[in-house]
């Protein structure tokens, strides 16, 4: 097997793994801090492509400039959901929270087959065609700049998580729960706020995922799962561990592909999970508990 | 005050007894004159991966009891299905069209569905008319209710590899190589068994198969397998697709500067559909699909095309040309074997549809007519060429519009 396919098929399996990591991310942060798994996560960034879509359709917008409006926007929608909503059921047995969020997906996926109908839908921005070649070597500009938006997404999120006064306050939630309330933190707001975070983070996640794959409304599920795959690899609740988990999972996926069948590919990030969840049940960065 | 006309036991009785011959009588067709209408449940993906191309039928079926009220005089109920892309639901629906009293199915585009909605037509009796589906299994079980205007994966990839040879002397081109991209469905894999099958014995064609890439017909991104079909280094990309896999697959080879002599398909669809045009705009050119087509010339094409424009005002009828023409003909044989069994009894409906013969169709071929198996045989293909952004009849070269391009300019000229 020639050299360059490899490198190519393994360069395109971290670009694309890098994507799905930050999408993976928003669900790490999610379960981090509130302890509630997020089971509409694919259907929120099904619901950002759309919204990218529109944007794109209607006023020209590039998916790199919609990521701040649809950012914004989503962490305004999350915060409102785990307020209004999840907040409620935080002491409710955790069956009863895994229910309500799968409740909310099905009422996502069936509101965008009301509203976009099944049609697949994209956009087509100038670049998207088009690729850097350093010898045999090709970099879909694409992918790599959702790569590139992807990791600054990611570092702006450890940073905030690392030197914000909020941050730390939600690290410190995260922590102790019981300690962050006796100490007088707003236990509540900072669960919204967290899940706000997650959502803005998936949004980014789904402005760069229309540049890659088209989005229909049943294309949630699938994603969920993923991210599901993706954050028991890396360590449920660990952010660095989402990030390689998208990595790791992009690129066995890629590597599955070239040297087993191409159509079996997903098999092998299925075969990855149950490696870890045998010899590593936290997950590779994941913490003992 | 009430004026009750009480029911004495005479009364009773003629009653109970003209009841019970109806009951009687009604299994066998007897009670079930014409005059009524026929009820066909017309099952398709409408959503889901085939979303596109199930309505794209959807289109046929709708204009099909107007036109065929005029032209055989019989009245049409659709019950329309939605089979969701998925075999399941396509088996749960064809069940519950058959319990809402349908007289008929018709369907289903896709052969896996189309195979679980043969089963249940086949275990409740009720005729079913499949309008696209290329399976060869589907008219190999000996069923005796499932009839099939459409050809199967062996006549389909025999046909299209035909007109492959017709192209290469057409266009004096000798290409020595080919790597075979297919969907691994049910269809995918009886047209891949089919070109095995086939083209070890067709000499006078000049390629041979360097590699195979079998991929999953939802997936979102065909980045790997279009590096290994690249790195075959091929002449011509022989492709066996559904349309949205078509489109990801044409974009992916264009990021990936992969500028084979041509991509052909023996015989699938995606590649001429409205939505590629669409998708791609100029990208979709020169693609090549060697598919059933209809006649242009024919009367009932024309028929048809009127009819069409009038509902569908914002539509072309040759981007729906194989979907609509052939769904439409899929009733038009229902209906026609309605009129001569004067019944709705699915047994007798059976019956005519066996003794059916068509003469004057849309579809390229002699007439419908069914063999043994329930299946018609004698349809043509055409090769159809993206030409300006339309599909083209480049040949047979008696009904060709436009000459063929092989090789094809690059994505850029």
């Amino acid at each position: 097997m020639p050299l360059d396919l490899v490198v190519n098929v393994v360069i395109a399996g971290v670009l694309t793994g890098l994507v799905y990591g930050l999408m993976a991310l928003g669900l790490s942060v999610i379960f981090g801090v509130v302890r509630v798994v997020n089971f509409a996560h694919g259907e929120m960034m099904t619901i950002a492509m759309y919204a990218t879509v529109v944007l794109f359709a209607e006023l020209r917008l590039d998916p790199f400039l919609a990521v701040v409006p649809v950012a914004l926007a989503f962490f305004v929608f999350g915060y409102a959901l785990q307020a209004s909503l999840i907040n409620r059921f935080i002491t409710r047995p955790e069956h009863t929270q895994f229910m309500l969020l799968l409740a909310v997906a099905i009422v996502f996926v069936n509101a965008l087959l009301m509203i976009f109908g099944p049609d697949a839908r994209n956009v087509q921005v100038d670049y998207q065609l088009e690729s850097f070649a350093v010898g045999p070597i090709l970099f879909d500009k694409a992918r790599l700049y959702a790569a590139g938006c992807a990791v600054a997404g990611s570092a702006a999120l450890f940073a905030f998580f690392r030197f914000s006064r909020t941050g730390t306050a939600i690290r410190a939630c995260a922590d102790n729960n019981l300690g962050a309330k006796v100490v007088g933190l707003d236990v509540k707001h900072l669960y919204a706020f967290t899940f706000g975070l997650g959502s803005a983070c998936v949004a980014v996640a789904g402005c760069m995922m229309i540049l890659l794959v088209e989005v229909t409304p049943v294309l949630g599920p699938g994603y969920t799962l993923l991210a599901f795959v993706i954050v028991i690899v890396g360590g449920l609740g660990s952010m660095p561990g989402a990030l390689l988990g998208g990595v790791l999972i992009g690129v066995s996926e890629a590597l599955g592909g070239l040297f087993f069948a191409p159509s079996a590919k997903s098999m092998f990030s299925f075969a990855l999970l149950i490696l870890v969840l045998l010899f590593r049940p936290q997950g590779l960065f994941g913490r003992k508990r | 005050m009430t004026n009750r006309k009480s029911v004495n036991r005479r009364q009773f009785n003629t009653v109970l007894a003209a009841g019970s011959a109806l009951a009687a009588l009604s299994p066998f067709g007897i009670a079930r004159a014409q005059g009524a209408k026929l009820r066909i449940g017309v099952l398709l993906p409408r959503s889901g991966v085939q979303a596109q191309i199930g309505q794209s039928c959807q289109k046929g079926a709708d204009i099909a009891p107007g036109i065929l009220k005029e032209l055989l005089g019989v009245d049409i109920e659709l019950m329309n299905a939605d089979t969701e892309s998925n075999t399941d639901v396509a088996r749960t629906r064809a069940e519950r069209l058959i319990q809402e009293g349908a007289n008929v199915l018709v369907g289903a585009f896709d052969s896996g569905q189309t195979a679980a909605i043969a089963q249940v037509a086949e275990q409740r009796g009720v005729p079913f008319v499949i309008n696209v589906a290329a399976a060869p299994q589907i008219t190999e079980q000996g069923y005796k209710f499932v009839f099939r205007n459409f050809p199967t994966a062996i006549d389909l990839t025999r046909n299209g590899l035909a007109l492959i040879g017709d192209l290469f002397q057409a266009t004096r081109t000798v290409p020595r190589t080919a790597v075979f991209m297919h969907v691994n469905d049910t269809f995918g894999q009886a047209m891949n068994r089919g070109i095995s099958a086939i083209l070890p014995g067709l000499t006078q064609l000049p390629f041979r198969i360097v590699e195979t890439v079998s991929y999953d017909p939802a997936a979102k991104d065909l980045t790997i397998e279009v590096s290994k079909a690249k790195a075959a280094n091929a002449d011509f990309l022989l492709l066996v697709s559904r349309l949205n896999d078509a489109v990801i697959l044409r974009r992916e080879m264009v990021k990936q500067r992969w500028n084979p002599m041509a991509v052909i398909s023996p015989g699938s669809p995606g590649m001429y559909e409205e939505q590629f045009y669409k998708s791609l705009g100029k990208l979709s050119d020169y693609c090549i699909s060697n598919v059933p087509w209809y006649n242009p010339k024919a009367a009932l094409t024309r028929t048809v095309e009127t009819a069409f424009k009038k509902r569908f005002p914002k539509d072309q009828m040759m981007f729906h040309a194989l979907n609509v023409g052939c769904t439409f003909e899929a009733i038009l044989i229902a209906a026609d074997s309605y009129k001569r069994a004067r019944s709705t009894d699915p047994k007798t409906l059976a019956d005519a549809i066996r003794q059916t013969n068509i003469t004057s169709r849309m579809i390229l071929g002699g007439s419908i007519k069914f063999n043994a198996k329930g299946q018609v045989e004698g349809i043509l293909s055409a090769c159809i060429q993206n030409l300006n952004q339309k599909p083209t009849v480049v040949l047979p070269a008696n009904a060709a519009e436009a000459r063929p391009v092989f090789p094809v300019p690059g994505y850029k000229a």
